[in-house]
């Protein structure tokens, strides 16, 4: 599978980063040799493999429902571009 | 007297211990090898406050006779780790100026345990490179030089590269590494330094700027093989806050340090034979299996099958964990926000990510978004996930065989600076021996073996089953005791 310049502008889209046409047109070839390299897992029989989904075998802990942090909103609020009146601020949604 | 920059770990708690000198000589002059190495680049943030700090606190625990295990020893903190009150900026610039107000628990451990902090290394962005040319604060120089009278600067290996460098260059006696794909182990081989990733969830991975978690490990790099063990039995233990975080008692690894491989069997993996490999790294190889006979251990020949396929699953695995991992950097709660005039909320997500994040980064996250969206997820995703599985099924399948196995940890030496930084392909080539590893979560180390013709070092991985770090430590004493490597790069900065 390959990807052309409206898949890649779809992609950067869907992972919110803004791209320029050039890096565009510097990206889909870049990209397709990556994709074209990663292609060969296709020739590996994986039809009686389960996918990992643990390297070491762990047990998921369970842990009282409690509340075990909280009451630092200053210090969550300490590194925020803009923070106001204790709240996070982004730009208006509203259209 | 002695140059205390010459000093290891060990050497520095016990000197110290003894009497020997003050912990503030050792940071004093830790700081002055810092401050006069700019030229490295090693360092994001210098710290030598800090590092003075705790040694004084180490000088007065001397005195009280209330000695912690690393007390008057000053290290290196890899720019990964949240430190609080002290910038942590994964080398990117979307973190450029965050400031965390936590502490990330595998530093906590290290502060408790009476290290100082000497500052935060360079390293790729995001530990996202095998040279550290992708950091957003300018690449780092690896000390060494080729033989031959060429000047040219050498990548120190990557992602861990500040941490590397700055070992070799005796800046610091050890610090912390962070392995996804070989980031402890390449830089480690590149330097002529010691490096052990352990086994996927000994150490805490809460307060790490997260990359790929599934495979996301500290670990420390340091001169020798026992300042790595000292290091890692204060980093590793349990956490509560990491789900992945192994529940059990850490070792000590120190102390049961034996060179003796009697009774162990050391598999040599053929597929790791592969094509272009230059003859001295396969003679490098043929030395260290002659090495291991001589410390007791029998030779056997095991065979990975699905070798091959662990980087292009890794390329699918790691990217698509990122992307996802790094979705968090919106601008909105931390780090970077770029607002255009009359932006939206969506806008000025992707002009912030766009002027945050460096070009690999960008990379990574298109592939691993491409490789989860919906009609490839299978395709992709779930097929790597599998191949994974059988990549870990060829360990399992060995280790019927043999307990240890001994690798090159590269298929080359350091290479020039800008040599690779133009073919992504070229340098994701470079963890070919890392990668199958960390994709089965186990513990391997660097240790450095010898030179090449060009005066640069060469280093053999061990790779151990997991939890058995103790077997990797000792092979890599086993090793480092015959090696005898005592080289070290030329100060020319």
């Amino acid at each position: 599978m390959s990807v052309d310049h409206a898949t890649v502008r779809k992609i950067a889209s869907l992972a919110r980063i803004a791209v320029t046409d050039d890096q565009v047109e510097a990206m889909v070839p870049e990209l397709n040799n990556i994709l074209g390299w990663i292609e060969q897992l296709g020739e590996v029989d994986t039809s009686a493999v389960q996918p990992m989904t643990a390297v070491i075998p762990n047990v998921l802990r369970l842990r009282d429902d409690v509340v075990t942090d909280g009451d630092v909103r200053d210090a969550v609020l300490k590194n925020a571009p803009q923070a106001e009146q204790g709240f996070f601020t982004v730009p208006k949604v509203i259209e | 007297m002695t140059n205390l920059t010459d000093l290891g770990i060990a050497a520095i708690r016990d000197g110290f211990k003894a009497g020997d000198f003050t912990a503030r000589d050792v940071a004093s002059a830790f700081n002055d090898a810092v401050a006069g190495a700019k030229a490295l680049n090693a360092f994001i943030v210098e710290t030598p406050e800090i590092a003075l700090a705790a040694a004084d606190q180490a000088d007065k625990d001397r005195a009280a006779g209330t000695l912690k295990p690393l007390s008057g020893v000053p290290i290196g903190m890899k720019d990964l780790f949240a430190t609080k009150d002290v910038q942590t900026t994964a080398a990117s610039h979307i973190l450029e100026g965050f400031v965390p107000q936590y502490e990330s628990t595998v530093s906590g451990k290290l502060w408790n345990a009476g290290a100082g902090m000497l500052g935060k290394l360079n390293l790729d962005q995001f530990a996202m490179g095998s040279s550290n040319e992708t950091s957003f604060f300018g690449n780092v120089i690896s000390p060494w030089r080729r033989n031959n009278g060429d000047t040219a600067a050498l990548a120190p290996g990557g992602s861990s590269g500040g941490t590397s460098s700055a070992i070799a260059a005796r800046l610091v006696p050890g610090a912390t590494g962070t392995d996804t794909g070989g980031s402890i182990r390449q830089p480690a081989a590149f330097t002529g330094i010691s490096g052990i990733k352990p086994t996927y969830g000994r150490c805490s991975r809460w307060g790490i700027v997260a990359f790929a978690s599934s495979l996301d490990q500290a670990g420390p790099m340091a001169r020798d093989v026992r300042d790595c063990a000292i290091l890692l039995e204060n980093m590793a233990g349990f956490d509560s806050k990491d789900s992945t975080s192994l529940d059990l008692p850490v070792p000590n690894w120190e102390a049961a340090l034996s060179a003796d491989l009697k009774g162990k069997r050391v598999g040599i993996p053929k597929e790791y034979r592969v094509d272009g490999m230059p003859a001295e790294i396969d003679a490098l190889w043929e030395q260290g299996i002659a090495w291991l006979k001589d410390a007791g251990a029998e030779i056997v020949n095991v065979s990975l099958p699905h070798t091959q396929y662990a980087l292009p699953a890794y390329y699918i695995i790691a990217p698509a964990e990122a992307s996802s991992n790094l979705a968090r950097y919106d601008g909105v709660r931390y780090g970077l926000r770029d607002l255009p005039d009359g932006a939206n909320l969506q806008d000025m997500y992707a002009a912030t990510r766009a002027a945050g994040f460096g070009d690999e980064v960008k990379r990574r996250i298109l592939i691993g978004t491409y490789v989860l969206s919906a009609g490839f997820y299978d395709a992709y995703y779930t097929q790597a996930q599998k191949v994974r599985t059988l990549i870990a099924r060829d360990f399992d399948l060995a280790w019927e065989k043999c307990d240890l196995l001994l690798t090159p940890t590269a298929p080359s030496a350091a290479f020039g600076l800008g040599e690779k930084s133009d073919d992504p392909l070229a340098m994701y080539l470079n963890d070919v021996f890392t990668v199958p590893t960390s994709l089965a979560g186990l513990p391997a180390m660097s240790v450095p073996g010898g030179l090449d013709a060009l005066g640069l070092p060469l280093g053999l991985q061990i790779i151990g089953k997991a939890l058995d770090e103790q077997t990797v430590l000792n092979a890599g004493l086993a090793i480092e005791e015959r090696a005898g490597f005592t080289a070290r790069a030329d100060k020319w900065w």
